[in-house]
């Protein structure tokens, strides 16, 4: 029997702490450069990825009631960038988060049939949602979603989409000089949505896309945002690189998927995942800890720790132990624009505290713990095999790796550890098609087998 | 006749052609009109050609199955952004009827289109069909909105969303990433600005997203043929177009005359009329391949049309230049595949010899190729 094969995908480092800016390597135009994604993508098309992912921003941050400046700051727009991608590249798929709260319906699903007409069925889409004023303030939509509606606005915008990639039958173009059909007479269908949220009615303008749907990728981990994933999702970006919670979420969600009618092929779970490299297994290590601070600067570390505590913490030295104050929870959250993951703040005060003790770290060493983690870290021989084995054991069918640095941060891996994974016959040794579904080993996308309470109609 | 002035040359891209049956000419290649490397080649001969603005139609006007027409069309912004690294000289200006549209995502898309093209990105704002006029329903339901606006109301909002944008494009200053590895800090974020929009249809809050982009603010394209676009271009419009709909001279000089009243100096706005044309090798060639064409397709010829050879169809922009006193031409070709080969690799090398065609250079931003200062964000203060 074959052996599994790996999907990897590159992550464009992204607008927080991960990304090292004080690499000498980094300037001023970075992170909005072309250059930059050009290169990154190159790369991954030289390593043989699946795919090149782009997030999206919305708002600045604001952390304290003033704009983070810690952190990487700004980012070109995610579908414009990928569209000049298609220009320069030939294989790699092109994947980017684009909101479907405060985007229209009808202009994604024509952004998205665009961007897989003009790379030629290698579109992908990361479809996400928020319902938060704070970044509703920058649309004409605003804050309208309500937060219990967000997985419901997601599946209705893609069932939306997905019926205006279908409007046109697949063969609708024919563009016969002789009779003068551009299209088969009849081949445009009208698409009617009218769902309690999106309730729309067009003909697009554009044919089926050489896909026939771009890929859907969804990032939720929430119940909700699982059966979302089983329901309408060809990839999920999902935040479980360790080996018993990837199992455990890997079982979930493909578990899940025989209830839609889905095979546990036709849905991949690609973990996003960073690494770090060295000769050997010690120089790896004090790479790693020279990366987790430069990651975690004074300030990073003091943000993060106000995070939690909601309220300014200035006061405090960074190397020293953390407040002796309990957090603030009856005020607004001091952080706004990044998804926030702290629940019960005084149980997490009461954990770090207890951490910090009983290996005596200070505030930055504690958050270097919390958030310095890296996937994988060793030689390239070691990352190879763990990545192997994560996904040979069924915790991911790959992963979306996150560079530190822009825009070479993906340069080694693909130079040392993908000879390494071809070697161990997990990885292509070169693409076998054109299309991200066809590098995603997904089922062609059936225009007529949408489900039947599909909300969208063509006739 | 008047005197032979230098001009610029635009060139508008619009499925196979402004003729109604050009797709379905030989070498049309129509059956790939949703393809990169038909727009990648068009936007290569007018490079070739020399043009300073290559404009990617588009419409949210609705798609409707019509026999003998080519149907359909890809986002303008998404061509624009694929010809930014595989171009080298031309602005590129991608038609956007805004009105329903996310004014934050516009600008910051417009700006990106700027990267991409190291300095070559523009816009042409217009509006979506207004209530009344044919289609404004359809295209009102395809959005969440269910109501079309009134064409007032219509230009009033765009002249918001101009407002938004240039704001967005300005809320970076040049110098607002630092780097500073001492004060730990990525920007200086009294460099980057909250744009505070707050108007009749939307407000929008924030900074963009996106840091300041080559040219400062995009070039801005407008038309400049219905009183009310002529009123917004003249206070905002670095390029207006105009169609001569009676040859004329009187449309441009009322352009920059608007463009005076709004306390603009004329000078600093570049006046472009377009022009049908069609081209043979000779004008015998031109003549029948436009004959082939209205077989097919009866249509209504524009007003200011150029059908011939290259020679004559070059004498003609120049005259049409010279008579209307305009900055140069829109290339509206009615059929591209044959159209702008000819254009490049004809009438193109017959104006440098004369000297008349005014032509990009390859690095330069398209500011620049129109003499247009770059401009210093509003936002930025003394220090």
């Amino acid at each position: 029997m074959p052996k599994k094969q790996i999907h990897l995908a590159a992550h464009f480092p992204g607008v927080n702490h991960h990304t090292v800016w004080t690499d000498p390597s980094h300037r001023p135009e970075t992170q909005s450069s072309f250059a930059s994604f050009q290169h990154l993508a190159a790369t991954a098309e030289r390593g043989l990825f699946d795919f090149v992912f782009l997030a999206e921003g919305l708002r600045l941050r604001e952390h304290r009631g003033q704009l983070v400046d810690q952190d990487v700051v700004g980012r070109p727009d995610t579908y414009a960038v990928l569209a000049a991608l298609a220009g320069v590249t030939t294989h790699v798929g092109l994947a980017g988060t684009i909101n479907a709260t405060f985007n229209d319906p009808y202009e994604l699903a024509r952004q998205f049939a665009t961007l897989d007409h003009l790379s030629a069925g290698r579109a992908a889409w990361n479809v996400v949602t928020s319902s938060d004023a704070f970044h509703g303030a920058n649309f004409r939509r605003g804050g309208y979603l309500a937060y219990e509606d967000r997985y419901e606005r997601a599946r209705e915008v893609v069932e939306a989409a997905r019926a205006l990639w279908d409007a046109w039958a697949p063969d609708a173009v024919v563009a016969d000089a002789t009779t003068g059909d551009f299209v088969r007479p009849g081949a445009l269908g009208t698409v009617r949505t009218g769902g309690r949220l999106v309730d729309i009615e067009a003909v697009p303008s554009l044919p089926r896309p050489p896909q026939g749907h771009p890929v859907i990728i969804q990032a939720g981990d929430s119940d909700g945002g699982r059966e979302l994933a089983a329901q309408v999702a060809d990839a999920v970006f999902s935040r479980h690189s360790e080996l018993a919670d990837g199992q455990a979420f890997y079982a979930d969600v493909k578990g899940r998927l025989a209830r839609y009618g889905r095979r546990p092929d036709d849905l991949k779970i690609l973990p996003g995942a960073s690494f770090v490299l060295g000769d050997t297994a010690a120089e790896a290590e004090e790479r790693l800890r020279e990366i987790q601070h430069q990651q975690v600067r004074p300030s990073v570390a003091r943000a993060f720790v106000e995070q939690v505590w909601n309220q300014d913490l200035s006061a405090y030295d960074v190397d020293g132990p953390l407040p002796d104050v309990d957090p603030v929870t009856d005020a607004p959250s001091v952080t706004q624009g990044k998804a926030g993951f702290f629940r019960d703040p005084l149980v997490v005060a009461k954990q770090w505290r207890e951490l910090s003790e009983a290996k005596g770290l200070s505030i930055r060493e504690l958050v270097i713990q919390v958030i310095g983690r890296h996937s994988f870290v060793g030689t390239p021989a070691h990352v190879a095999a763990e990545i192997d084995r994560y996904v040979q054991e069924d915790a991911s069918d790959g992963f979306i790796l996150v560079p530190h640095l822009t825009p070479h941060g993906l340069d080694e891996f693909v130079d040392r550890v993908v000879p390494l994974l071809q070697e161990r016959g997990s990885f292509r040794t070169s693409y076998e098609g054109t299309t991200l579904r066809g590098h995603l080993g997904l089922p062609p996308a059936d225009a007529f087998g949408r489900t039947a309470d599909a909300l969208a109609t063509v006739s | 006749m008047s005197r032979a002035r230098p001009f610029r040359l635009a060139v508008e891209l619009s499925g196979a052609g402004v003729h109604p049956a050009a797709w379905r000419l030989p070498h049309a290649d129509a059956a790939q009109v949703f393809t990169a490397p038909y727009w990648v080649r068009l936007a290569q001969h007018a490079e070739r050609a020399g043009a300073t603005l290559v404009v990617l139609d588009d419409t949210s006007a609705p798609v409707r199955e019509q026999h003998g027409a080519l149907v359909g069309g890809l986002d303008a912004i998404g061509v624009a952004s694929l010809l930014g690294p595989v171009t080298s000289r031309a602005g590129l200006a991608p038609v956007v009827p805004v009105t329903y549209l996310e004014p934050f995502h516009v600008g910051k898309a417009v700006q990106t289109v700027d990267h991409v093209s190291l300095g070559r990105g523009a816009v042409q704002v217009g509006i979506a069909a207004a209530d009344g006029t044919p289609g404004a329903d359809d295209e009102a339901r395809r959005y969440d909105e269910r109501t079309p606006r009134d064409v007032d109301a219509a230009w009033r909002e765009a002249d918001d969303v101009i407002e938004v944008a240039t704001r967005l494009w300005d809320s970076w200053e040049d110098d607002a990433i630092v780097l500073d590895e001492v004060a730990d800090r990525y920007i200086d974020r009294d460099r980057v600005h909250a744009i505070e929009f707050s108007g009749e249809f939307f407000s929008v809050h924030g900074a963009s997203i996106t840091p300041r982009s080559p040219q400062g603010r995009p070039v801005l394209v407008l038309r400049g043929d219905d009183p009310r676009a002529l009123a917004v271009a003249a206070r905002r419009a670095d390029v207006v177009r105009v169609a001569l709909d009676d040859a004329t001279p009187a449309r441009v000089d009322a352009v920059r005359a608007a463009v005076a009243d709004a306390g603009r100096d004329p000078a600093t706005v570049t006046v472009l009329v377009d022009v049908e044309v069609l081209l043979g090798a000779v004008d015998s060639e031109a003549g029948a391949r436009l004959r082939t064409l209205d077989d097919l397709t009866r249509r209504r010829p524009a007003a200011n049309e150029l059908v011939g050879g290259v020679l004559g169809v070059a004498d003609g922009l120049v005259d049409l230049v010279a008579r209307t006193g305009a900055d140069g031409a829109t290339v509206r070709s009615l059929a591209h595949a044959t159209d702008l080969p000819l254009l490049a690799d004809g009438v193109a090398p017959l104006l440098r010899d004369r000297g008349l065609l005014v032509e990009p250079t390859p690095g330069g931003t398209l500011r620049d190729v129109l003499g247009l200062a770059r401009p210093a964000s509003r936002y930025a203060t003394a220090r």
